[in-house]
């Protein structure tokens, strides 16, 4: 009998909303954390908005002490800052520093899409190239290593299970809640913190706009200007922020009277191996459908039960492909598509962290029994418009909803599907 | 500032943002034992030297700053920079 694996804690540093009651009012309500950043049209860029979480900064002075403050860059505020929350959240105490007992049960899987590049830009590189590495200081390693954030996390918690960061692209924060499952299923953890953190650099997104991706043409509406499954699309906004999950066995968490948000009923991750029209930066639609279908199969459920779907939509072309694979994975004819929502219509797209950040909105939807808004598609895109009665414009309130699957999809081909439950005691 | 009190006073302060041993800090003296007593993170006296660098104008080779072990250590490197 493979172990049942249960939400009870989590933590968001989101766009439109830091911190978990912030971010589920500003669903509901629709809200855009989408801005215009005077400081990327001073640097050129096509796109000049972004989803920056506000207050970052000032959050980090009150929760973390001043020598550890100069060694976490913006990844590792927001991942840290949704991690601690998340453990609280979970009810546990934030262990003090010199307090010596180790949480051995517990880990974390805490990824990111490309990492601490606001140190790298800012200051590795430039007092490397200019002979000053005896001035560099000790805080470089810890804020450019992959596994930084997971690092920092650990000591924060005093976490003494696995802890790593794992990372493919824009998958990650969904990757990590998955491979988290798979830890305490197989009964090699209790719980884990699981999600992704991605920081707010222009030099993470500067590559991005070289690619022309990032949407260009509504730089002087920010709120408008994330606009998945529209015709109007023209490219994604990018983003920062971060998500946690704290995973937990249900038997841990009935152990000790925890308060369970939902149960993660299963999910897959696979990668289409860059074949059928599949590249380091399109999906093979064939692995999506796969990848769905196998997320379903392994949360035990058909693609009738699926009740609601949070998907990848970034408002790229590739938004009609996605919806298109989803009708077909769930074998659902136009009209019969469960709601499909994009978190990214309202914060951008996070990279890394989105796959967290999205994860905790799917519990907050199932919790309060609503699918929230889709925002800035009024004009669906023509081969979304058999399934625009799917789409809801306004947060749909839909208490009888039972279960979500959410997708992401990343460079590299790579895919990942976990579906969520309604937990109702039993 | 080549006077020993006032050297003293910018090391302390350099120092309190490392120091996780706050009782430490509040007796410091001359005779405080930098990682024992004060109980800085070993790998960030390479960021209190650089401090002290920036602070006093001075430089600090490493086989000096691999010397300093408390308090008064560093407050004599740095008078005798200065001197």
């Amino acid at each position: 009998m493979t172990r049942r694996v249960v939400v009870t804690g989590m933590g968001v540093v989101a766009p439109n909303g830091v911190g978990l009651a912030a971010f589920d009012a500003a669903l509901r309500e629709g809200r855009s954390g989408v801005r215009h950043l005077p400081r990327l049209a001073e640097l050129g860029f096509g796109c000049t908005v972004a989803g920056v979480p506000p207050g970052v900064d000032a959050a980090a002075e009150a929760a973390f002490d001043a020598e550890m403050l100069l060694a976490m860059n913006a990844n590792h505020r927001m991942g840290a800052l949704a991690a601690i929350e998340a453990w609280a959240d979970a009810g546990f105490e934030r262990p003090r520093p010199d307090d010596d007992r180790v949480h051995w049960e517990a880990g974390a899987v805490l990824g990111t899409g490309v990492g601490g590049l606001d140190t790298v830009g800012g200051k590795l590189v430039p007092m490397t190239d200019a002979g000053k590495v005896r001035r560099m200081g000790s805080t470089m390693v810890e804020q450019v290593m992959g596994s930084g954030v997971s690092a920092r996390v650990s000591g924060l918690l005093a976490l003494g299970n696995q802890v790593t960061s794992n990372s493919s692209a824009c998958s990650t924060g969904t990757e990590a809640v998955l491979e988290g499952v798979a830890r305490i299923r197989a009964g090699l953890a209790e719980r884990m913190l699981c999600g992704g953190s991605e920081g707010d650099s222009h030099y993470i997104w500067a590559g991005f706009d070289a690619m022309r991706v990032l949407s260009r043409r509504f730089n002087e509406e920010p709120e408008r200007a994330s606009r998945p499954m529209s015709a109007s699309a023209g490219g994604f906004v990018p983003a920062a922020g971060a998500g946690v999950l704290h995973l937990e066995s249900l038997e841990s968490a009935e152990r000790r009277g925890a308060r369970i948000h939902a149960e993660v009923l299963g999910g897959a991750l696979n990668c289409g191996g860059h074949r059928g029209g599949g590249s380091m930066t399109a999906p093979n639609p064939e692995g999506v459908r796969r990848c769905i279908r196998a997320g379903l199969a392994d949360a035990g459920i058909t693609p009738r039960e699926v009740g609601a779907i949070s998907g990848h939509l970034t408002a790229t072309g590739a938004d009609p492909n996605e919806v298109e694979a989803w009708a077909a994975a769930l074998e659902a004819a136009p009209g019969a598509l469960p709601p499909i929502t994009a978190t990214k219509s309202m914060i951008g797209h996070a990279l890394g962290a989105a796959g967290g950040i999205e994860s905790v909105a799917c519990v907050l939807m199932l919790r309060g029994g609503y699918v929230h808004a889709s925002l800035n598609c009024e004009d669906v895109h023509p081969r979304v418009e058999p399934f625009a009665a799917s789409i809801p414009h306004e947060t749909r309130p839909l208490p009888a909803l039972r279960t979500i699957a959410k997708a992401s999809f990343g460079f590299g081909d790579v895919n990942a599907c976990v579906v969520f439950g309604k937990w109702d005691g039993r | 500032m080549s006077d020993e009190k006032q050297i003293f006073e910018k090391v302390v302060e350099i120092l309190k943002p490392y120091a996780k041993n706050p009782d430490a800090l509040a007796s410091v003296s001359q005779e405080t034992d930098i990682l024992g007593g004060l109980k800085v993170n070993s790998a960030r006296l390479v960021d209190v030297v650089l401090a002290f660098e920036d602070a006093f104008g001075i430089e600090v080779a490493d086989d000096d700053a691999d010397k300093v072990q408390t308090v008064g250590d560093a407050v004599r490197l740095i008078q005798g920079k200065l001197a």
